[in-house]
């Protein structure tokens, strides 16, 4: 049991809370397959060049991350068994777990970190662009320790550590390569629990046991199978009758979850997600029409009863957002920031003294609201608004297009009015928040930046400024200063903090890491019967 | 090619073929260049977060940083050496794409169409010769509920009963995964997961064959050939095989032409219900993910599909009705 290290502890104090204690006198029982869904199919299997949802739930139990995050979001030792921080903040040392091997058996090496950070993380990885900007050199004094060197000291590094957020790829399979086009992000070599075996492009995707996983003993499962089943209801079905045991990201519309939640053999969870930590909002394009009055855009926050919208619309998979830093982010979030509760008389007296009276047929002005096609929740939500803006006199018409026409439309032709999306925020502001405010991708065409063409010089300042403050209180402080300042001009208006949701059999048992949803699968392990037992290899 | 100048008819209805195929994959190509967006900027929006830099290196590593009249010329020059290209966003050749789901493809269309073909035809024949009878009433009922049903609907309803309820055959998919059944046992595998699919499909289609095959044979009946036969005092059973069902078969033929030649598009919806990794499926996905390449690709060979069930209809008809190739 020593070689569960830190992270064993983990899984089991969870363990503790899930199941109650008792099983923990049990065996961990070894074999069986999971059959997973994942939905859409990935595009590749690498998470380090492609972040998108479903490349990060296969990927991340074949990879392993220099850390894993727990549900507090604070890192916890995987393929880096310590670390720390020079006082100056100038410095960051990485010591890396001995004996890991590659699943072609090469060593993992300090290299492998510093080529990949080198080569991917700085100039291809579409966050962590930003995140590693500060590092000015690598260093690796031995094969076992890697050293950030920093321009500025850059404590957004340590919640970008996981296999998603910083996937190491093997040096020796890349180097010399064009890492977008090499063949092996198609058929993946890591350190994970699982080795690739096999992609079926339309069908599945299946992972074999690795024997000589770094994690004695672990993983429990034989064989992960991922099915590609791009029909909700049938994923509904496939949950329903047990073929499939674990569906990430929700899979199946809202007001079906509580359904397959109340059957017997299925439970719905919510955790696994916080380091995801997803918000939904609307853009407000401040650069056209009445949007352009900050008056006009208070008054339109006022008119949405968001409480009913997590209600109605999302089935209370969500809460009321208060602002663009979500609760979850404990470190991070401000209260008693600039509110705008529910009144649409207030509503109704702002958009007045704004000089947008009613009309003689009772309208105001209208204006288009433009939805991310990622299902009927966001559609709803639009609807929701459409009705929510009309009772103050606003009249809003829906549009619908798929993605690309949708990002081309909000970042690159900026046609729009209101314009409804989610992002992940991240475990810090500054990887997944602040891209919403910053300036200069206004305009640009690229998907998921400042879609309101918001532009303030002393917001850009503070985005700037939280991205080289070592000082965590100094830093908290300048998060704290930013959401008042944005949520004063509101250029966009936090609307929930949305709470994804898990499919699993309830004879399904693993730990619930903060960023189990791109975790590995080292802890899962079936009560009872599992799934393809009779099948279990003998290692 | 009995036909006295069949050289150079054949020659030029081959040239024919090539031109056509050509001026589809010309048009095609310019006409997904209108779509917004491209498949960059899809995969910048599907990693939930994006830079320019990184947009630009996937553009240039699709070539997508080229003009338009660049793209085109490559794009010509391969269509004629018969080189279907790249898919970017999968990383393999389209080539290798679509013969990966060709065999579902056909396998799913041939039962399905298969099915529907000859009991559409049986049930139409049965209806004709009972027209104005409860049976016909009943056939003819069926046919248009099984018409105007939405295909995605009996598909998870086909699921909710025999897969969820009755447990008798599985949800979705082509086979059960790394069982490593072969021969026999992997064929019985498939044909369990093939029955739904196909029988959602089947039955669709099945309307259609239904309703021509009883209306061609009702015109049928009316032709003075048919009465001649009866004065003749031929048997009704010769008569409704020999003479009516032969001359009906025609128009079924051509719908079945019409429909060989969409084979390749693939039934999207009945195989994204059923998870069946066919290839409407693809090309549908292909067009949400802007690869045009791909796109481009299966509508290339949807088109040479056309063009050729187009040419084995025509040479059926010669069998069938022996006037028409003088015609």
């Amino acid at each position: 049991m020593v070689s569960k290290g830190i992270l064993g502890l983990g899984g089991a104090a969870f363990g503790l809370i899930l199941t109650a204690g008792a099983a923990l006198a049990e065996p961990a029982r070894s074999g069986g397959t999971l059959t997973a869904i994942v939905q859409p199919e990935p595009v590749i299997l690498t998470a380090a060049l492609n972040t998108a949802a479903p490349t990060g739930v296969v990927s991340g139990t074949i990879f392993d991350g220099l850390v894993d995050y727990d549900r507090d979001l604070k890192p916890i030792p995987a393929l880096a068994t310590s670390w720390e921080t020079a006082p100056d903040g100038l410095s960051l040392t990485f010591h890396l777990r001995p004996n890991v091997k590659w699943h072609d058996g090469q060593p993992f090496t300090a290299a492998d970190v510093k080529w990949t950070l080198e080569n991917v993380w700085t100039k291809i990885h579409p966050r962590n662009q930003v995140t590693f900007g500060k590092v000015t050199g690598v260093e690796t004094p031995d094969p076992l320790t890697v050293i950030l060197r920093l321009g500025q000291p850059s404590p957004a590094i340590l919640s970008s550590l996981n296999s998603n957020g910083a996937q190491i790829l093997p040096k020796h399979l890349y180097e010399g390569t064009d890492p977008l086009s090499n063949p092996y992000n198609n058929k993946p070599v890591g350190t994970g629990p699982f080795k690739f075996k096999e992609w079926s492009r339309g069908n599945h995707i299946v992972l074999e046991r690795n024997p000589d996983y770094w994690d004695a003993g672990k993983p429990y499962l034989d064989r992960v199978v991922f099915r590609v089943l791009p029909d909700a209801a049938a994923r509904a079905a496939a949950l329903e009758k047990g073929e499939a045991q674990y569906a990430p990201l929700s899979p199946v519309p809202l007001k079906d979850a509580a359904r397959l939640g109340g059957l017997p053999n299925l439970r719905v969870e919510t955790t696994g997600y916080e380091w995801l930590s997803p918000w939904l909002f609307a853009d407000f394009n401040v650069e056209r029409g009445p949007l352009k009055d900050v008056r006009v855009r208070r008054a339109l926050a006022q008119a949405i009863d968001r409480a009913a919208l997590a209600r109605v619309v999302w089935f209370n998979f969500g809460v009321p957002a208060t602002s663009p830093v979500p609760s979850t982010l404990t470190d991070f979030h401000a209260k008693d920031t600039p509110a705008y509760p529910f009144d649409t008389k207030r509503a109704e007296a702002l958009l007045d003294e704004a000089g947008w009276a009613r009309g003689a047929n009772g309208t105001r002005f209208s204006l288009e609201i433009d939805y991310i096609p990622y299902g009927d929740d966001f559609k709803r939500t639009a609807e929701f608004l459409k009705a929510s803006l009309r009772r103050v006199g606003v009249e809003a018409n829906i549009r619908s297009q798929d993605t690309p026409s949708y990002t081309r439309r909000i970042y690159g032709d900026r046609d729009f009015d209101i314009a409804i999306t989610w992002f992940a925020a991240f475990s810090d502001p500054q990887v997944g928040v602040t891209r919403a405010y910053w300036s200069a991708s206004v305009g640009k065409n690229i998907p998921w930046t400042n879609g309101s063409g918001y532009r303030n010089p002393e917001v850009d300042g503070l985005i700037a400024a939280v991205q080289g403050e070592a000082d965590p209180a100094k830093r908290r402080a300048l998060f704290r200063r930013f959401q008042e300042i944005v949520l004063t001009d509101l250029p966009t208006l936090p609307l929930l903090e949305l709470k994804f949701f898990t499919v699993e059999a309830v004879g399904l048992r693993h730990g619930a890491r903060g960023d189990q949803v791109y975790g590995s699968f080292r802890d899962f392990r079936f009560d009872g019967p599992a799934p393809g037992q009779s099948r279990a290899s003998a290692n | 090619m009995r036909m006295p100048a069949g050289g150079s008819a054949a020659i030029r209805r081959l040239a024919q073929m090539v031109s056509v195929v050509v001026g589809i994959a010309v048009v095609n190509f310019f006409l997904l260049h209108l779509a917004p967006g491209d498949a960059a900027q899809v995969l910048a929006g599907e990693a939930g977060s994006a830079t320019p830099e990184y947009i630009a290196a996937l553009r240039a590593q699709f070539g997508l940083d080229q003009p338009l009249g660049v793209q085109f010329a490559k794009y010509l020059a391969k269509v004629l050496t018969l080189d279907l290209g790249f898919s970017v966003r999968q990383g393999l050749p389209v080539a290798q794409l679509i013969l990966d789901r060709l065999g579902p493809t056909l396998l799913l269309m041939g039962a399905s169409l298969g099915f529907a073909v000859l009991a559409g035809g049986a049930l139409g024949f049965v209806a004709a010769r009972h027209a104005g009878r409860p049976l016909d009433t009943a056939i003819s009922a069926l046919a248009l509920l099984f018409y105007a049903t939405p295909v995605f609907w009996i598909g998870v309803m086909l699921i909710v009963v025999f897969s969820v309820w009755l447990d008798w055959l599985p949800v979705g998919g082509m086979a059960e995964i790394g069982t490593g059944r072969t021969g026999l046992a992997h064929l019985g595998d498939v044909l369990r997961h093939l029955v739904l699919p196909a029988l959602t499909l089947a039955l669709y289609y099945l309307a259609i064959y239904t309703r021509l095959t009883r209306a061609a044979m009702l015109e049928a009946y009316g032709q003075d050939y048919v009465r001649t036969a009866v004065a003749k005092g031929v048997r009704p059973r010769r008569i409704a095989y020999r003479h009516v069902l032969r001359n009906a078969l025609l128009p079924v033929v051509t719908q079945l032409g019409l429909q060989l030649g969409a084979i390749l598009g693939g039934a999207v919806l009945v195989e994204t219900v059923f998870a069946w990794p066919g290839l409407g499926r693809l090309a549908f996905e292909a067009l949400f993910q802007r690869d045009l390449n791909l796109l481009l690709g299966i509508l290339l060979c949807s088109s040479v599909v056309v063009v050729l069930a187009n040419l084995a209809v025509d040479l059926l008809y010669a069998v069938l009705d022996p006037r028409t190739a003088r015609a």
